[in-house]
This record gives structure tokens, sequence and C-alpha cells, in this order.
């Protein structure tokens, strides 16, 4: 029934987002927060001067205490993201199930990390996790290209794990490789102003963070599934 | 001879409801990781970067 998908995706979707959130909170924002003190120039990080070249400490920003409401907003949204990403992937799992592939808790979780791959892990790959100040490529562009690889690589996923036999495979693999054989829009110069350790740490944590939350959510949302379910 | 009756398939979703929690989960992502309007934005702003969405 359409209410049990879409209670299942709301409670797992919140309550991956809410632990999304204390992973971000632990992990990246800090980060992200010591991004901003060089994205509006506050540190520098090698700045060209007349003598010496000009660099601030490494160490975090003033703290998360600084702006409760842009930290409410923040924890909202992931919520908000997270509720969105477990209505796409209950839809899928109940589109499995009506094609005989039996769900339980524990295959959620490897449903979850599917989806981790599809919404974070590929697109990270052409498009890593930006810290604020990053310059790239034209929004849209890099919309349009995350979009399409999304889509791709769940499809390429999709084959591999459902269908029979050589030709499902190889073209899912080929759908997986297809947006990063196009590439993803890039800028010919570098312009970044931050550390590149602080932005590797930042792009590595925040994926990491996703695919704890996203594990969680593909558990969730199964298992609140399953349990949905009358019993026959 | 008992015959037991597989009741799981009562439960499932048509292909219609399938497709529209879907459709509500896109628009949701749409709002959330996508929409450039200022407001929704900078609201998303930490949420984008965090989960490695492109942000602006």
């Amino acid at each position: 029934m359409i209410r049990n998908l879409l209670a299942s995706a709301l409670f797992a979707g919140v309550a991956a987002g809410l632990v999304a959130s204390l992973l971000q909170f632990w992990l990246v924002i800090p980060l992200l927060l010591e991004g901003e003190l060089y994205e509006s120039g506050v540190r520098v990080h090698f700045a060209a001067s007349l003598d010496a070249p000009v660099q601030s400490p490494a160490g975090p920003a003033a703290g998360l205490s600084q702006d409760p409401a842009r930290h409410l907003l923040t924890t909202a949204f992931s919520a908000i993201a997270y509720v969105a990403f477990a209505l796409i992937m209950v839809a899928a799992m109940a589109f499995a199930e009506r094609a005989g592939h039996r769900l339980s808790a524990r295959r959620g979780i490897v449903w979850g990390l599917a989806g981790f791959a599809v919404m974070q892990l590929a697109p990270a790959a052409g498009l890593p996790p930006e810290l604020p100040g990053t310059i790239a490529a034209e929004v849209s562009l890099r919309q349009a290209w995350w979009l399409f690889t999304a889509l791709s690589t769940a499809s390429g996923l999709a084959l591999i794990a459902f269908g029979n036999g050589l030709l499902p495979g190889a073209l899912g693999i080929m759908a997986l490789a297809l947006p990063h054989v196009s590439g993803a829009p890039h800028l010919d110069t570098y312009y970044g102003v931050a550390p590149p350790e602080l932005a590797a740490l930042f792009a590595t944590r925040s994926l990491a963070a996703a695919a704890a939350s996203w594990a969680l959510l593909g558990f969730l949302a199964a298992w609140f599934m399953q349990r949905a379910r009358p019993a026959g | 001879m008992t015959t037991t009756t597989f009741s799981g398939t009562r439960s499932e979703t048509g292909l219609a409801g399938i497709a529209a929690v879907a459709l509500a989960g896109f628009a949701l992502l749409a709002a959330a990781g996508f929409a450039q309007a200022t407001v929704i934005h900078d609201s998303a702003h930490d949420t984008r970067h965090s989960i490695a969405f492109p942000c602006h």
C-alpha cells in the first residue's frame, strides 16, 4: 500500500537524516566553517605578498554555538534530503519486490549503500564535495552532470543487481562508466583558496558520513516496509 | 492437505502508487538539493555541501 511506502520513507528518512546531522556536526560542519574563513579572507593560505608568503595557522573556526538558527536549518534540510532519498529508495524497493526480489532489513543495508553510490560516490568521482569558496564550473552544468551521473549509476547498479546473464551485466558496467567517460564540467584553471588538506578531509569525511547515513537509511526503510506488511 | 496462501501480493503497491512515491521523492530532492532560489539555497547551503551536492 502506498501509505506503507510513505510512512516507511518518512520514518526512515527523518531518523537517518538526524543521524546524518549528528555525523555532519561532528565531522563535516566544523571543516565547512573553517573553509569559510578562507572563502571570506579572514584566513589565508600562502597568499602572495611582497616579502614572505602569508599563512594562517590551522585550527577550527569559532565553533558551532555561534549561529544556532543556521545549524537548525541544516538539521531540518538534512532530514528533508534523507526523506527525499528514502522516498525514491522505497519506490525502487517496492518495484523490485513486485518483480519477485525479496526484501529484508539486512538487504536494506545493501540498498542503502547502493543509494550512497548513486547519490554521492559516483557524482563525487567527477565533482568532489566542495568546501565553501570553491570556484567551479557553472552550477547548472554541474547539476546536469550530477543528475545524469546519478541516473546512469542507478540504472547500471540495477542492471547488475537484477539482470540475468552477461548482457545486462555488461550494459550495467557501461552505464556506470558512461558519465565518467563523458566527464564532469571543470574549469581550465585551479582557483582554490583553502588548504588542500582541509578540502581533502572535507571531501572524504562528507562521503564517509553519507555512507554511514545511507546504510542506516536502507536498513530502516526496509525494516519499516517489512514491519508494515500485514501478517499473512 | 493444507494450503498456505501467500498474501504478500495483497499488500503490494501498484505501479502508479510506486511512481507517485518516487515522484514525491524527486520533487523533494529538487527543492532540498537543487533549487537555486536564494532563500532555499541559503537555508540548505550547509546541507548541500555536507551531502556532496553541487551548491553554487
